[in-house]
């Protein structure tokens, strides 16, 4: 055992041991990415199925959009006798809530889901109220309403005054700061005002209304009653969903999310596995000399090799040791990075299974990305120890097995994230593609700054920019590790940009409508204008909106196109598809086209007689497609009842992104105008404090009328998108932090050529600031380079992302990009002066004494 | 400029080691006229580096003076001690120390480039073209044999015209013949340029070709035949190699 591979190993790292752990740290920030995940999936999973009946809130639910018909009353009725199930009963609809005390007794109103309860809500868990004892009211109490804590702080109200929706007043009970199985998002989009369902203003149940109406079952014994209760429902053709099918769908959401973000991770850990190569690959040159007085000394090639192996799955194990260690922490944070988005509460347990995975990946990604590079000590010829130019030729065939390794374990991690064939290669393929177009982007980057700018460049500037394309830099896998986290960081900035650019584009013209009055009755539009003008706001435009369904096309019957949508599953091809027969059609009528649609076939007709036999509407371009019609089809719609028989003149491209009123079908006027309909109405209040005026004057005039506040609307979509951002971004860092490690990897394995060099510099007559410099150019051009390359690669991927998955134009937010310009070379010439300090330190003498 | 190029007065070096002081150089004086050339001789450990170190003013002295192109490097500190370099001082070491991330024309235009002067490039191409490797301006130092890279050594160490040449046993890694050949072309600048050349070598042939000799025995000035014909034992106790 004289020469045993592992003394070998020990003794050979010695005086390495600290440079060679900080680039095989480079592995833990991936492991952590992943083990964080992974423990937080298992413990969402494990907590969504021990809440599910939280979440669900009941054993079975049946739900209908409208009021039950009798039958299916006396259906549930009866269910519950012979289950002797606990029921509750619920009204859920968007409706004005107007608090009168608010704003210093002024009165405040904004549109809110109404939950309407009867019965002890909630079934399952308990509600979070102030005071505590409030809970016990829900469902229960015949007078007093529960409000959401977020709606109470907006309105300025609290527990004690009153708030009036419809044409009563209810005086607030209780704060609910939580509800069972519902998400804090869920409340930002919709704040819930929570009221007796017996005491409900029941105009609001009417005409135009949208109402989901749901009974909520609790079973005695919940298996006895599965086996008999869905089966009668089903004979009923009544919908319903069960908790086991709602655990279901929530396990396999939760597991998508999870699955996805392990994959962010793992890109992290590509990352550090490229890092590890390009640092062992230094690491061998150097060695070079070593291994070949080994040689010389009759150690075999392939005790060397097992040297070097067995160095670096030590390091590697302490790497993903460290890691795991760091993704328990993680883990701890991952809770309040998704706060408001998890329907349940989540243990931080920490999970053997999470730990073990992430230390076996983060091993076996340290060997491979190690032994990529550490195969050539194999062929250090023994001559290289008398003369410094014997070199290896020729390929390895060890080495290339070795990249069908690395290829295959990633494809193999891809596909039990993803668990789909295509999941995984598209992972692949995405990831080498962008890999592959950041290292195209870095060469040619690299060479046109090389090439053009560098007569004119000061001397420290010149040498700077050489170092980057000198024999044995590591630029490429430098531009290649920080553009990654630059690209990810950016293109997420730049997509959530255009989008909010995009939705915000109206409330920036001044002349827009940012308020909209909906669900007037055509009896009260006279009124209703007059309290606007009252006001002194303007009545920006007046929409007219009739419900309609389709009945027939081209003379066949919606149940026969039905029917054939049906088959047509089955592979058939044409036809209208089934969503475009079933779904509510509000419609619109008016003279001319507005600004945000182009007619784009056919001719618009504004105006026809009253009693024209076929009425020529106007469709949008996609639903035309999706209903398989074109100029001249015949359309023949039912309005409450009554049938009435259209031609398509023209078709028309909208674009459904503007906060504007839009419709996939417009008819002239004429026809409609005796149709049942209601109304909406725009105006601009121009302010936050005359648009909340004018909404609590209208609800107290027209408690059935409900307005819109865009500006409210765009302030909630910002959010919502900042916190979905967020949570990318948060997995996002974590490839930025591992290009910072492998930055600070790199210009410490790079230390020991860049003293020789500034003890050279030095010793020619350079002065201190000259060979700093130096560094300061390179670094500092190298982050320069990768904010280029990335940034570049951001806008274009954005670009892609904005035109083709959202179909909304791009509009680059540049400020994002300059940021990147001047904050990535700051941080990387930060990183690169200080882990060279050491090379600045070294006199000039050292220079001689390490002569022969 | 008048007087010596190089002048040291009873230059002496001591090292404190594990509370013991190693006195490696002993009041070393001696004098380099401009042009001339200079060989500083005697077997290892018997402070040669130590004393082309201090002369170069790349450490201080224990005690003494160094006169460096007229000026004392006493009152200097480091960065004014590297601009009398950049200014007056040119370099040739035994393992070439090109920079690896320049290419050859690029290594010999740094002392040019060190003081800003325009015309660098030329320059070293001429340089380049002297010591024979017009064509080879493009290429790295590790695209360079050992004779290549010690020429361009030299080139770089003319390029900045220099007053005085340290060159720190510059055939030392070069076979005899190609050392040859480095030697006709250092001694041939050297008289070109009206640099003064200051050698630390082993080679007794190569001390021989010089005007002046230099011989140190552990760290005294001897009479050169007692240093060339009889080498003492390596001292035991000498100081840690602090690099």
């Amino acid at each position: 055992m004289a020469l045993s591979p592992f003394r070998l190993a020990w003794q050979d790292s010695r005086g390495m041991r600290r440079r060679l752990a900080l680039y095989i740290s480079a592995m833990a920030l991936g492991v952590a990415a992943l083990v964080a995940i992974r423990s937080f999936g298992i413990n969402l999973e494990r907590a969504v199925e021990e809440q599910s009946k939280e979440v669900f809130g009941s054993d079975l639910e049946v739900r209908r959009s409208a009021s039950f018909p009798d039958s299916t009353e006396a259906l549930l009725d009866s269910l519950r006798d012979e289950t002797g199930a606990t029921v509750v009963r619920e009204a859920s609809f968007p409706s004005m809530a107007r608090f009168p005390a608010a704003a210093g007794g002024e009165g405040r109103a904004r549109l809110v889901q109404i939950r309407a309860l009867s019965g002890p809500y909630p079934l399952y868990g308990r509600a979070r109220t102030t005071p505590a004892r409030a809970a016990d009211r829900l469902g229960r109490d015949t007078t007093g309403a529960l409000v959401d804590a977020t709606l109470l702080l907006q309105m300025e109200a609290a527990v004690g005054d009153s708030v009036q929706v419809g044409g009563r007043s209810y005086p607030i009970v209780g704060r609910v700061d939580g509800v069972p199985g519902q998400t804090d998002i869920g409340g930002l989009v919709g704040p819930r005002v929570y009221l007796p369902l017996a005491s409900l203003d029941s105009t609001l149940l009417g005409f135009g209304s949208r109402v989901n109406f749901t009974a909520q079952y609790r079973f005695p014994d919940e298996a006895a009653a599965l086996a008999v209760v869905p089966e009668r429902l089903e004979a009923a053709d009544v919908r319903f969903e069960t908790a086991g099918e709602e655990q279901q769908e929530v396990t396999e959401a939760t597991g998508y999310l999870t699955r996805f973000l392990s994959l962010v991770g793992f890109v992290a850990l590509l990352l550090g596995g490229i890092g590890v190569a390009s640092s062992v690959s230094v690491y061998v040159a150097e060695k070079a000399e070593t291994v070949a007085t080994l040689r010389c000394l009759g150690v075999s090639s392939t005790r060397v090799l097992a040297t070097y192996a067995l160095q670096a799955l030590a390091l590697g194990f302490v790497g993903a040791a460290c890691g795991a260690l760091l993704g328990v922490i993680v883990q701890r944070v991952l809770p309040l990075v998704f706060a408001g988005f998890l329907p349940v509460d989540v243990a931080n347990d920490i999970i053997p299974r999470a730990l073990a995975e992430g230390l076996g990946v983060g091993l076996a990604a340290a060997l491979l990305f190690a032994l990529f590079p550490l195969v050539s000590v194999r062929r250090v010829p023994p001559l290289r120890a008398l003369r410094d130019d014997a070199r290896a030729t020729g390929t390895d065939p060890l080495r290339w097995l070795i990249g069908v390794l690395l290829l295959a374990a990633v494809a193999g991690f891809a596909y039990l994230q993803t668990r789909s064939l295509v999941g995984a290669a598209a992972f692949v393929g995405g990831t080498a593609g962008v890999f592959a177009l950041l290292a195209l982007a870095a060469v040619v980057v690299r060479g046109v700054v090389a090439r053009v700018v560098r007569p004119g460049l000061p001397w420290a500037w010149r040498q700077g920019l050489a170092n980057l394309h000198a024999p044995g830099n590591q630029t490429l896998v430098l531009l290649l590790t920080m553009g990654l986290g630059v690209f990810l960081v950016l293109a997420l900035g730049l997509v959530q940009r255009s989008i909010l650019d995009q939705v915000a584009l109206p409330s920036q013209d001044t002349e827009a409508a940012d308020v909209v009055l909906f669900d007037v009755q055509s009896d009260q539009r006279d009124s209703l204008r007059q309290l606007v003008r009252s006001q002194g706001l303007p009545v920006v435009d007046e929409v007219p909106l009739v419900s309609m369904r389709i009945a027939a096309i081209d003379g066949v019957p919606v149940d026969t196109l039905k029917e054939r949508a049906d088959d047509s599953f089955a592979g058939r091809q044409g036809g209208p598809e089934r969503w475009t027969l079933t779904r509510e059609y509000r419609s619109t009528y008016r003279a001319a086209t507005v600004e945000t649609e182009t007619v784009t076939a056919g001719e618009f007709r504004g105006t026809v007689a009253p009693d024209a036999a076929v009425v020529p509407v106007s469709l949008e371009t996609e639903i035309a497609l999706d209903l398989d019609v074109g100029l001249g089809s015949r359309i023949t719609w039912d309005i409450a009842g009554a049938e009435i028989e259209s031609v398509v003149t023209s078709l028309r491209e909208v674009d459904w992104a503007r906060v504007q009123p839009n419709f996939f079908a417009v008819f002239p006027v004429g026809p409609l105008d005796a149709a049942p309909q209601t109304a909406m109405l725009l105006t601009r209040a121009g302010t936050p404090e005359r648009s909340a005026r004018l909404q609590s004057a209208v609800v107290e005039a027209f408690p059935n009328v409900s307005a819109v506040d865009v500006r409210l609307v765009l302030a909630l979509v910002d959010r919502v998108l900042g916190r979905v951002a967020f949570v990318l971004r948060f997995m996002a860092l974590f490839a930025v932090l591992t290009g910072l490690v492998v930055l600070a990897g790199a210009v410490r394995v790079a230390l020991a050529q860049r003293t020789r060099e500034a003890v050279v510099l030095r010793t020619l007559g350079a002065s201190r600031a000259q060979v700093r410099r130096i560094l300061l150019a390179e670094y500092a051009l190298l982050g320069l380079l990768a904010a280029l390359v990335g940034g570049i690669l951001a806008v274009a991927g954005a670009w892609g992302l904005a035109h083709f998955a959202f179909e909304i134009p791009f509009r680059p937010d540049l400020t994002w990009l300059a940021w990147a310009l001047v904050v990535v070379p700051a941080l990387t010439a930060l990183v690169g002066l200080a882990g060279s300090r050491g090379a600045l330190r070294q006199p000039p003498l050292a220079v001689l004494r390490a002569e022969g | 400029m008048t007087g010596p190029v190089l002048s040291t007065r009873d230059l002496t070096k001591t090292f404190s080691n594990a509370g013991r002081d190693l006195t490696v150089l002993d009041g070393v004086s001696f004098d380099v006229e401009p042009g001339a050339t200079c060989a500083i001789i005697g077997p290892s450990g018997s402070g040669k580096t130590t004393l082309l170190g201090l002369c170069a003013g790349l450490d201080r002295p224990t005690r003494g003076t160094v006169r460096l192109a007229g000026t004392d490097l006493g009152p200097l500190d480091e960065d004014a001690r590297a601009a009398l370099r950049a200014a007056s001082v040119g370099f040739v070491f035994q393992s070439f120390r090109l920079l690896p991330t320049l290419t050859a024309a690029e290594n010999v235009a740094i002392p040019l480039d060190l003081r800003g002067e325009s015309g660098a490039r030329a320059t070293a191409l001429d340089l380049l073209d002297r010591v024979g490797l017009a064509d080879r301006a493009g290429h790295y130092p590790t695209q360079l044999s050992g004779g290549e890279q010690q020429r361009v050594a030299l080139a770089r160490a003319f390029s900045g015209r220099p007053a005085l040449l340290f060159a720190d046993e510059p055939t030392g890694n070069l076979d005899a013949e190609t050392g040859a050949r480095v030697e006709a072309l250092l001694f041939d600048l050297n008289r070109e340029a009206g640099t003064a050349l200051i050698v630390v070598t082993h080679d007794p042939e190569l001390a021989a070709r010089c005007e002046q000799v230099v011989s140190l025995r552990a760290g005294r000035v001897v009479a050169p035949e007692d240093a060339a014909l009889s080498a003492p034992p390596e001292p035991a106790d000498r100081p840690a190699d602090p690099a």
